[in-house]
């Protein structure tokens, strides 16, 4: 096992999105980020994990661009974010499908908004259907189908617009425990097949250390970087033994020794 | 043999059968001279139906009942949309509405007769003031509601603002801006009914009174029944095209 | 909305609507509005007099009786449809109609059985409000978790016992709720009843004021009546807000 904290000296090019002394204070004045500082290498999955009210939805939507920084910058591939942009893609902790479209319109929903033409956009989201395992139902309306298969639906939608970088919020927090283990072992297939970065909050200990290859651990008031962990599991194993992985077992302790005194 | 008794068809036809037979009773009795029994009731309103009294005086009533509406849904659905996506409109609209919300509106019709008289305008406006703030309010709060996270959904896909409104609010509203279209359409029948009997009978009103004065009551209560049967026929029809136009999960009671 | 980054509460808007009244008034715009002030001073002119204290007091009789005659049948009833399916099966077809229903046009019916009185205005007070108070309780009762009536039977609580301390309070906030909804419409019922009769209380004053064109008095006494209409909604929404705080976590 090994850690790295503080910053690693990377090359710009290695790095997807870039944190700048971001400030974030609500209106009312809550502080609910501090001087926040990070970076998120290229190609690979980074955690933000920490206990509620460390910050990690708000400067994910910062990233996003779904809220302005109070002040600090926040950069994707070298350029500075406004706003929402194409190559940043959201996957919502509540779904956020549209209730009186079908499936198929769902996921070829941020594809519609920028315009691609229709023939094209079905024919992307079909394949982004059959993909996530959800061939078949694509006429259907997201009440017909079950809380995991309407995350699938959130997930085609985000790979369907090919943005480089995926923003996750609690992605697996509103479905039941079976379903999110299965979709934690997916996760990982997903990763590696897509050449994408991934940037993933969750407030669940084992689901940051089984997933990603970086976690950032957040402290909160005021919220602050404590650590970065580079969890050096085995991925050649399977998804079952990676769970009764001692190196994984360990650094489950380990985070979560260094959290609990901060948990209400 | 019990399940066909608990059948809700079986139940529901027990229950007219029973409010109509309580008619029948109570008219034989008589509990009043003036209270026909279920049967002259009905056969009073198939003889005005036949020789065409009633085909004569509706569209009198129609008229402006469906005039009031149209304009009423039309100003009250745009009002309310309005007033949902812009705050300094609502700072404006909003506390009217809620105040007309609860007034007893059909107060107002004694003022609208007084200053535009006694003809079709006066009707109209009272069709108009009693459908109009329930259509506003459901097509405000509607808007209002939509989702916070379908909104920023729309947005993080680089949705613009004309596109989110179109695509994401308006039919997410939808199901509520038609039940208050419904709410509004029974408010109407009500202001209809209201200016026939208190502005001036030319319509259905017209059979009421008129019958009324000369001591038929059986053709009173027929003229009576047709309009509540019309009311009820039609604001059936309207839920039945709301079930059908808005999937089973999103319907509003 | 902000004025110079202050935030202006939600009503006062009605301050601007009243100064656009006042100028459509004064400047003779429409024939349907006089200046406010001036309606204002008929409001307090006629107030005290002895005619308006009279409709008021018949008024307020008739809301009062007619709504505690819908109160005191229509619970029961909602209720009993929220416990009995048979009765609901029943009963809520009709329900469900009278609700919608034009129920103006029935009374011209209690006219020609009750007189022209006071008897007429309080059955169609009740007439207006029983509908949705049956509903709202019915709804109320169906709301109820089976779990909290099992709670109370397995501590050996008989049907009143349960009636009284599990029902009605878990049922209270869709009950409450019925009955503000239930005493607007009885408002909108004593009005019309009285607009009909038009030889009592209101409708007589609106008569007399109208057949002398008094058209300020007309708008002056209006507002009175809009003024209590929603004096009592907001009364009895805060009451209603009172029993909010567990509405949401009764079936949890």
């Amino acid at each position: 096992m090994s850690s790295i904290t503080g910053s690693d000296p990377k090359s710009t090019a290695d790095v997807a999105v870039a944190v700048e002394d971001v400030t974030k204070i609500y209106p009312g004045g809550v502080e609910a980020l501090n001087n926040m500082t990070l970076e998120f290498p290229k190609g690979e999955l980074t955690s933000l994990l920490g206990p509620s009210g460390c910050g990690k939805t708000t400067l994910l939507k910062i990233i996003a661009g779904l809220l302005p920084a109070t002040s600090g910058k926040v950069t994707v591939n070298g350029t500075p974010v406004t706003g929402p942009g194409k190559e940043r893609a959201f996957v919502f902790q509540d779904f956020a499908l549209m209730p009186w479209a079908s499936i198929i319109r769902n996921v070829a929903f941020g594809l519609e908004l920028q315009g691609v033409a229709k023939s094209e956009r079905m024919a992307i989201a079909e394949k982004q259907i059959a993909d996530v395992g959800l061939k078949g139902f694509e006429d259907h309306f997201p009440h017909q189908l079950s809380g995991g298969m309407r995350q699938r639906v959130g997930l085609a939608r985000a790979l369907a617009v090919d943005a480089e970088v995926l923003l996750m919020d609690e992605p697996f927090s509103a479905v039941d425990e079976q379903t999110r283990r299965k979709f934690q072992e997916e996760l990982l297939g997903v990763v590696e097949n897509q050449k994408k970065t991934f940037i993933f909050v969750t407030h669940s200990i084992e689901e940051a250390v089984y997933v990603s290859q970086s976690i950032a651990l957040l402290l909160p008031r005021p919220s602050r970087v404590s650590e970065i962990i580079r969890p050096d599991i085995r991925r050649d194993i399977s998804p079952d033994a990676i769970r009764r992985d001692p190196v994984y077992l360990d650094t489950v302790e380990r985070i979560w020794q260094g959290l609990r005194t901060y948990v209400e | 043999m019990a399940s066909f008794f608990r059948h809700p068809l079986t139940l529901r036809i027990i229950s007219v059968s029973i409010v109509f037979g309580a008619w029948e009773w109570a008219g034989r009795i008589p509990i009043s001279p003036a209270f026909p029994t279920f049967l002259e009731t009905m056969s009073a309103l198939f003889g005005m139906l036949a020789d065409g009294s009633m085909a004569k005086v509706y569209p009198a009533t129609f008229q402006p009942l469906f005039i009031g509406l149209v304009i009423s849904s039309i100003l009250g659905v745009a009002c309310g949309i309005f007033m949902g996506l812009n705050e300094k409109a609502e700072w404006f609209g909003a506390p009217i509405f809620i105040v007309l919300q609860s007034a007893p509106l059909a107060a107002l019709i004694p003022l609208l007769t007084f200053a535009y008289g006694i003809g079709l305008t006066s009707k109209i406006l009272t069709v108009c003031i009693m459908a109009m703030p329930v259509i506003v309010l459901n097509a405000f709060t509607a808007v209002r509601h939509t989702p916070k996270s379908l909104i920023e959904m729309g947005e993080s896909y680089l949705g613009s603002r004309r596109q989110v409104i179109l695509k994401i609010i308006l039919p997410s509203a939808s199901p509520v801006i038609y039940a208050g279209l419904r709410l509004g359409a029974a408010m109407g029948f009500i202001g209809a009914v209201l200016a026939e009997l208190l502005i001036t009978p030319t319509g259905i009103g017209d059979l009421i009174t008129y019958n009324q004065s000369i001591a038929e009551y059986d053709k009173m209560y027929a003229a009576i029944f047709s309009i509540m049967v019309f009311a009820v026929l039609f604001i059936e029809i309207l839920e039945y095209s709301e079930y059908k136009l808005f999937r089973p999960d999103k319907r509003v009671n | 909305m902000k004025i110079f980054g202050i935030k202006l509460p939600m009503m006062t808007s009605l301050i601007i609507w009243a100064i656009v009244w006042e100028i459509i008034g004064r400047f003779e715009l429409s024939i349907l509005l006089p200046p406010l002030s001036h309606i204002l001073v008929r409001m307090v002119e006629i107030i005290p007099t002895m005619t308006f204290l009279k409709a008021f007091w018949i008024t307020a009789k008739c809301f009062l009786a007619g709504t505690a005659i819908a109160i005191a049948a229509g619970i029961p009833i909602g209720i009993l449809m929220g416990r009995s399916t048979l009765a609901d099966r029943m009963l809520l077809p009709w329900v469900n109609m009278f609700l919608s229903a034009p129920l103006t046009a029935l009374v011209p019916i209690l006219m020609t059985l009750f007189g022209f009185g006071v008897k007429t205005i309080i059955l169609t007070t009740v007439l207006f409000a029983i509908w949705i108070i049956v509903l709202d309780a019915r709804a109320g009762v169906m709301n109820i978790t089976p779990s909290l009536s099992e709670m109370a039977q397995s501590f050996g609580a008989n049907r009143w016992q349960s009636f009284s301390k599990i029902y009605v309070w878990a049922a209270m906030p869709e009950i409450l709720a019925g009955i503000r909804l239930g005493c607007i419409r009885s408002v909108k019922g004593v009005i019309i009843g009285q607009l009909l009769v038009s030889i009592v209380g209101f409708g007589r004053l609106f008569e007399i004021y109208s057949s002398n064109f008094l058209m300020e008095h007309m708008w002056a006494l209006l507002l009175v009546l809009f003024f209590f209409a929603f004096l009592i909604a907001e009364g009895l929404g805060m009451l209603e807000r009172k029993f909010e705080y567990y509405a949401a976590s009764r079936n949890q």
